[in-house]
């Protein structure tokens, strides 16, 4: 295996339901991830692009094909290992935050560094350490329904960078901000890209897919093409446009 | 009109779109409505065998005892001056005096006292004991009273020893002019020595017999009379007028009604008993229904907005919450008084001191109410809180399924960083909500109070000196209580994976995302169980002064009986190792699902 690639699916795929009633979440799903990359994935709701980024972090199951991080076979895991993959491999950032209501900032991004057996104050100096770097340290003791939508979401970040992940998974992380806060997080990112951070987001802001070294589309759980920032098509990017209507 | 109509017919359709809850609210109250029930109807329990004993012996109205020592009469006692009331006003018939005297009895391997009663071999016009086996006295043959023989283990045939003098036992008898055993001694005894360490039991000799025990023992003789009266509902007057006009070296009096008042003890043992564990099954209930209620509220939050937003006033919203639990909690009572009802003979049976068989339980309108009262209480008061919430929660809120906010407890979290992963999550899970924390140590106090109780009837029972492995007060005692503690473990049992269940419902997001974030589903369904143990621990502990306490006040007084420290240690252990794996339950279906879909059913 390519020594530089960090994530790496082969035909994979996740159904829901039998029969009349089988639903393909995602169909035959071929990706390489080369670490320091930053990849987005973009379709219309439904396509697939959220269950693809759980398939990855490992937070669900897939119902066939093969897949790799950072070299390691996932999709054969236990539950305690997956669990150990997500907490030293990969960090989260979801479209609802997923804070912790009763935990001020600082104990949210400290949260994983713990269940990880950190020292406390070790864990507690990174996650003050991290929320300075999202711009945050006066809101450090703030719990998040103190906090905008905005602030939440850096705290997200910063709780996702809390183990130094080999990758950040992010599902629509502007998908709940205003302009002003979606900013504020594409520059989080894009700091983050600059760093070497390996970066896969699901997203439907354009601009977030703009920073991105590449551009995924997906349609009915497939990917339908591919666009590198060069603006090279690697494929049918012309069906995915008259797909999408 | 329309407004009800509407308001059955939503509280209707929601009993029928959660058949499963509906039933456990119902089984909750139902089970301390029967408790209660069997309480109130073990009143009285015993004035029917009590009556048909003393019609069958023609059972004495008044019995009159001398008795030596004491203050007033420290002397050896004369039978004549009982024969002076033999002809006072109202007296139309007597028999005796007899001579009594109190010797040690070995049978079977046993030690305990007797109390001798010296009978004629001829059958005696008032208070002739009633044989239920064998035949009546005669030389070297005595006759064992039914409670006692029953207690000994003792059989038509067996030997005794009474003193130094060996007797075979010829009959089985029972007798309305002395209470049952253990209340032998109500009409007075006189025990020196060893003699005093038991609670003695009634066996009849022949008079000859009965003064050669004394003798050779050197025990004190006393003498006992019976007196029938005209008129025998006066018997408490007119024992009480002679007593109180009399000097303490006169013979004293005792009434019919009272020894009948004394037989029934035991059975007001167990109504105490009833009584109080139906009361902590009430509380108990209280916890299930409330958690119960809660989780219910949880899970119609969007309906409760739905109908606010068609127009349902907060009053309507309340109004169909309380009416919900108010109909199931008069169904519940309906159905603990039936069962209280019909399972009450089996509690009262006459025992082996009486014949007759009790009448049916006397359940009067105030019983009824009682119950009734007990459950409406136990329903509203769970209710009432949920559903101010319900009428007062914002439709956009209701209709987004807004989830109450967690507590926050600093300390706790600070504290808690320290942790091993499974205490730092069970211990954060636990500080979030406080109430149910409290309902949750308080249902496990209730339980482990009752197995406490239970613990220490068994404790007595083998306490040195008391002779009753088989005596029918904690016989009697004991069946009640346990069949009190099984009920209440069941309940608890049931709580117990109720209040798991709703923590487990209320966890499920800090779980999928803590899980999300890299504990694994063992560290994420152990934090589950010690969330749990925590109160469980709590409640064991509290149990112990608690059932020492129940136990004390079930048996009016005596020294205070504490089951040893290892059967205690045990029940602690017990209560926390049986509420963590109920707790595994919910825990393992919650693992079974996968994070994301948690994650995004929650934002969904």
């Amino acid at each position: 295996m390519d020594a530089l690639i960090l994530v790496r699916a082969r035909g994979l795929r996740k159904e829901y339901g039998k029969g009349e009633g089988l639903v393909r979440a995602v169909h035959g799903v071929d990706l390489d991830v080369a670490a320091g990359e930053t990849l987005a994935v973009m379709g219309p709701s439904g396509c697939g692009k959220s269950t693809l980024l759980h398939l990855l972090g490992g937070l669900d199951r897939p119902s066939g094909g093969e897949l790799w991080l950072n070299g390691r076979r996932t999709d054969q895991m236990g539950e305690r290992a997956l669990a150990r993959m997500r907490r030293s491999d990969v960090g989260f950032v979801f479209q609802a935050f997923h804070l912790m209501d009763e935990l001020t900032a600082k104990e949210n991004v400290e949260l994983p560094a713990l269940l990880a057996g950190r020292p406390p104050r070790q864990a507690r100096r990174r996650a003050i350490e991290l929320l300075g770097q999202v711009g945050l340290a006066e809101r450090a003791d703030h719990l998040p329904s103190a906090l905008s939508g905005g602030q939440r979401q850096r705290v997200a970040i910063a709780r996702a960078l809390a183990n130094e992940p080999l990758v950040v998974l992010a599902d629509e992380p502007t998908g709940n901000l205003d302009s002003a806060a979606a900013l504020d997080v594409l520059r989080l990112f894009e700091v983050l890209h600059l760093s070497g951070m390996t970066l896969v987001i699901v997203t439907h802001d354009n601009r977030v897919a703009s920073a991105a070294d590449r551009v995924i589309s997906m349609r009915d759980g497939a990917f339908v093409d591919e666009l590198l920032t060069s603006g090279t098509t690697t494929g049918n990017l012309a069906d995915f446009a008259r797909i999408g209507g | 009109m329309g407004k009800l109509l509407l308001v059955w017919r939503l509280t209707t359709k929601d009993l029928r779109h959660r058949p499963g809850e509906a039933v456990l609210l119902l089984l909750a109250i139902a089970t301390a409505a029967t408790a209660l029930t069997l309480g109130m109807a073990l009143h009285g329990a015993t004035n029917n065998p009590y009556a048909a004993t003393r019609a069958a012996t023609n059972g004495p109205d008044v019995v009159v005892t001398e008795v030596p020592g004491g203050p007033g009469n420290p002397g050896p006692v004369n039978a004549a001056v009982l024969t002076r009331l033999d002809h006072a006003s109202g007296v139309v018939a007597h028999s005796g005096p007899y001579p009594v005297t109190w010797a040690l009895v070995r049978a079977r391997g046993l030690t305990a006292g007797a109390e001798i009663d010296g009978r004629s071999s001829a059958p005696s016009s008032v208070d002739q004991p009633k044989l239920t086996s064998g035949s009546w006295v005669r030389p070297g043959g005595a006759v064992v009273e039914g409670g006692f023989a029953r207690a000994l283990g003792l059989a038509i045939g067996d030997r005794i020893t009474l003193g130094r003098v060996s007797f075979r036992v010829v009959g089985i008898a029972v007798t309305a002019a002395i209470p049952n055993y253990p209340g032998v001694c109500f009409l007075g005894c006189e025990m020196p020595g060893s003699l005093g360490n038991y609670n003695p039991g009634l066996i009849w000799l022949t008079q000859t017999d009965a003064e050669r025990v004394a003798a050779l023992s050197a025990e004190p003789v006393a003498y006992f009379a019976d007196l029938k009266l005209s008129d025998p509902a006066q018997a408490n007057n007119f024992a009480n007028a002679y007593d109180a006009n009399t000097s303490p070296r006169a013979p004293f009096l005792l009434s019919w009604q009272s020894i009948r008042n004394e037989d029934a003890t035991t059975i007001s043992n167990d109504q105490l008993v009833l009584i109080t564990g139906s009361w902590l099954l009430g509380l108990l209930a209280l916890a299930s229904v409330a958690v119960l209620v809660g989780g219910r509220m949880a899970g119609q939050t969007r309906r409760v907005g739905l109908v606010k937003a068609v127009g349902g006033t907060p009053g309507l919203v309340a109004t169909v919450f309380l009416f919900e639990h108010v109909l199931l909690a008069l169904c519940a009572a309906g159905a603990g008084l039936l069962a209280g009802w019909l399972t009450a003979p089996l509690l009262t049976g006459p025992g082996a001191g009486l014949v007759g068989a009790p009448g049916p339980p006397p359940l009067g309108t105030s019983a009824i109410g009682l119950v009734t009262a007990m459950a409406l209480g136990v329903a509203v008061i769970a209710t009432f809180v949920p559903a101010i919430r319900a009428a007062r929660i914002s439709t956009v809120s209701a209709l987004g399924d807004a989830v109450r906010t967690p507590r926050r407890r600093a300390w706790v979290v600070a504290f808690s960083a320290r942790l091993p992963v499974p205490l730092l999550l069970g211990l954060r899970l636990a500080a979030r909500r406080p109430r149910r924390l409290v309902l949750s140590a308080l249902s496990v106090a209730i339980t482990a109070s009752g197995i406490v109780a239970v613990l220490a009837v068994h404790a007595t029972d083998a306490s040195p000196g008391f002779l009753a492995p088989n005596n029918p007060q904690n016989l009697q005692l004991d069946q009640v209580t346990s069949v009190i503690s099984a009920m209440l473990i069941i309940l608890a049992v049931v709580n117990a994976i109720l209040i798991a269940w709703a923590m487990a419902l209320d966890a499920r997001h800090s779980s999928a995302l803590a899980r999300a974030l890299g504990a694994t589903p063992r560290q994420v369904g152990t934090a589950l169980s010690v969330a749990q143990i925590f109160p469980a621990l709590a409640g064991a502990l509290l149990g112990i002064p608690g059932g020492i306490g129940l136990y004390d006040a079930a048996k009016h007084g005596g020294s205070t009986a504490v089951p040893p420290v290892s059967w205690l240690g045990a029940m602690v252990l017990g209560t926390v190792l049986v509420v963590a794996v109920l707790t595994v339950i919910p825990a393992r279906i919650g693992a079974r699902r996968p994070v994301a879909e948690i994650l995004q059913a929650e934002t969904a």
